[in-house]
């Protein structure tokens, strides 16, 4: 009895004693960002910059088709490409599972708007075999532009990310946009995302351990709950900040002014031969576009 | 040998506007020679921290000079020239670290002083070869322990090759391993590279493998000179709320309560000695 009364003064129950035994919650830590898969394949070996205009120009392309067959040489393409990463298709399914409810929500929206023979009506919506066509035609498009984008964040690494961006944005620097700038942002959010989820992670417990309670209650008690997280979080962000803003001036740091880099980025046979078939699939699109006719 | 560091007469306050406020340092005048190694001791608030931050021109003396090598740190134009010679190790591993990958980490210091690609490589590789972290180049820093994410920093500073590297308390947040793999790199640097090292620290069984003790209380020096002779006055250290080594403070104890043994040992093995000399005698 006077056990139970000790812990209950300390805001200890057996909740929050199971936390403090060791049982870790492992809510932040399952967030991956980045998503980088290391891999040994001719995609992950191509230049950072190579791969982010061809993707950007695959993207245009999947909105060029204008009927099946384009977009099935494309689709195609696409699916080549992935199987090309050696990174298990699973995988690129899953990306799909975020964008699951839009494409399901277009699709359904395509299927009320196409002209043909009705083959069911009830009241104004009626679905007619265009709608259907439409319908699977977006759906299509959807997903491959979404899993052939995951190819981008899967086979790069951030840094590898960043440093391409940086590279292809430097003309940008004629109309004063700070790209040095932007990218070493970029860079370091990158750096400290696991650092500060990590923290997250150490502060819940510690507030847990004082009795906090984040999982129980409505919506607005959890949201409340979490007031006690972000207050700390966010003093200890600047202190880092502060940290970090001292570290870089001890290694001379003064802006982009004079900088170097140590990796140099270099365009390969590689990066030729994937640009060479892209742009022959780009033509194919835009033949079969006008040899056959349109479905929207 | 010549002094490569000077501190002059330096006094620091936090804040210059406020006439009350106190100092942080007060009235310092210290000199460090090439290739010493120096441990900086000192609890809470003494102004060791504030100090090591003056070696390298991340804070200016309100009065007094610091010179490092022949070099005013008040003068704006040879700051960086000043931070290649000094590099600056802070405590927090997680925060000093820039970049996601640590070779380029480890580059970083190199590219912003604008050095040609392969002499990067070059320094990078022969930095993380002396810190023992070739092996973890392409990893990501979250993956490594405490130990040797601090190893990583310590590799970004050596690939700068500086004379001189400040350690501002480098093993307060590490475990007994990490401290002990962060303070053999520096040792190591110290005696194969040449590598001034003055340490912030307040371990003394850190301070006692150093040539030199300076020990530090409420903005003034309070003794400076070899481990040995600062570890024998255990009377005024304990004054001022500091500790000694653990060996060093149980013979002190033993020689209070009458018993004959030598004036002051730094480490247990040297405890062991004397007890086992004193037991047979």
């Amino acid at each position: 009895m006077s056990n139970s009364i000790i812990f209950c003064d300390a805001g200890l129950t057996a909740e929050n004693l199971r936390v403090i035994i060791g049982e870790k919650c492992s809510l932040v830590r399952d967030i991956t960002l980045g998503q980088y898969v290391p891999e040994k394949s001719l995609i992950h070996r191509m230049d950072a910059r190579a791969k982010i205009l061809l993707l950007l120009m695959i993207l245009v392309f999947i909105f060029v088709c204008r009927n099946f067959i384009s977009l099935v040489t494309i689709s195609l393409f696409s699916l080549v490409i992935i199987l090309m990463t050696r990174i298990s298709i699973v995988k690129y399914l899953k990306s799909l599972k975020a964008v699951f409810v839009i494409v399901i929500f277009t699709g359904i929206l395509n299927l009320f708007y196409g002209s043909g023979d009705v083959l069911w009506q009830w009241q104004f919506l009626k679905i007619t075999w265009g709608g259907i066509n439409n319908a699977i035609f977006t759906a299509v498009r959807i997903s491959v532009m979404v899993m052939v984008s995951s190819v981008l964040t899967y086979t790069t690494s951030p840094t590898d990310l960043t440093d391409g961006l940086e590279r292809i944005m430097k003309p940008l620097k004629i109309f004063r946009v700070r790209v040095h700038e932007i990218a070493m942002m970029m860079t370091i959010a990158l750096r400290f995302i696991p650092v500060l989820l990590e923290e997250t992670d150490k502060i819940m417990n510690a507030q847990k351990a004082r009795g906090a309670d984040m999982e129980n209650g409505n919506i607005l008690r959890r949201v409340k709950a979490l007031v006690p997280v972000l207050i700390p979080l966010l003093v200890s962000s600047f202190r880092r900040a502060g940290d970090l803003a001292m570290a870089m001036e001890c290694r001379c740091y003064n802006g982009g002014k004079g900088r170097t880099r140590m990796k140099i980025m270099h365009f390969s046979l590689t990066d030729l031969f994937a640009a060479i078939i892209s742009f022959l699939i780009f033509g194919a699109v835009i033949y079969f576009n006008m040899a056959y006719p349109d479905v929207v | 040998m010549e002094d490569f560091i000077r501190v002059e007469n330096v006094c620091f306050q936090y804040d210059e506007n406020d006439k009350n406020s106190s100092y942080a340092l007060d009235n310092i005048s210290l000199s460090i020679k090439k290739g010493e190694f120096v441990a900086v001791v000192g609890h809470n608030g003494s102004g060791k921290s504030t100090l090591s931050k003056h070696f390298n021109a991340i804070y200016v003396p309100t009065f007094g000079d610091v010179i490092i090598g022949g070099m005013n740190t008040k003068d704006d134009d040879r700051i960086f020239d000043i931070r290649k010679k000094v590099g600056l190790v802070l405590q927090n591993p997680d925060n000093q670290i820039v970049a996601g990958i640590v070779e380029e980490d480890v580059a970083f210091g190199c590219e912003n002083s604008g050095f040609p690609q392969k002499k990067i490589r070059e320094r990078v590789d022969c930095a993380l070869k002396a810190v023992g972290m070739y092996e973890y180049r392409t990893h990501s820093p979250d993956k490594l322990s405490g130990g040797q994410k601090q190893r990583v920093a310590i590799a970004g500073i050596i690939a700068m090759e500086p004379e001189c590297i400040v350690l501002d308390e480098p093993t307060a947040m590490l475990d007994p391993q990490g401290r002990d793999e962060v303070i053999g790199t520096v040792m190591r640097l110290n005696k194969e590279m040449g590598i001034t090292i003055i340490l912030i620290t307040h371990y003394m069984e850190e301070a006692v493998l150093a040539d030199r003790v300076i020990v530090m209380d409420s903005g003034k020096i309070l003794t400076d000179g070899i481990p040995r002779k600062v570890f024998s006055e255990v009377g005024l250290l304990k004054k001022h709320r500091l500790d000694v080594p653990q060996a060093t403070e149980l013979i002190y104890r033993l020689k209070n309560c009458g018993y004959e043994l030598p004036e002051c040992v730094l480490n247990e093995e040297e405890c062991v000695q004397a007890i086992a000399a004193l037991i047979k005698g």
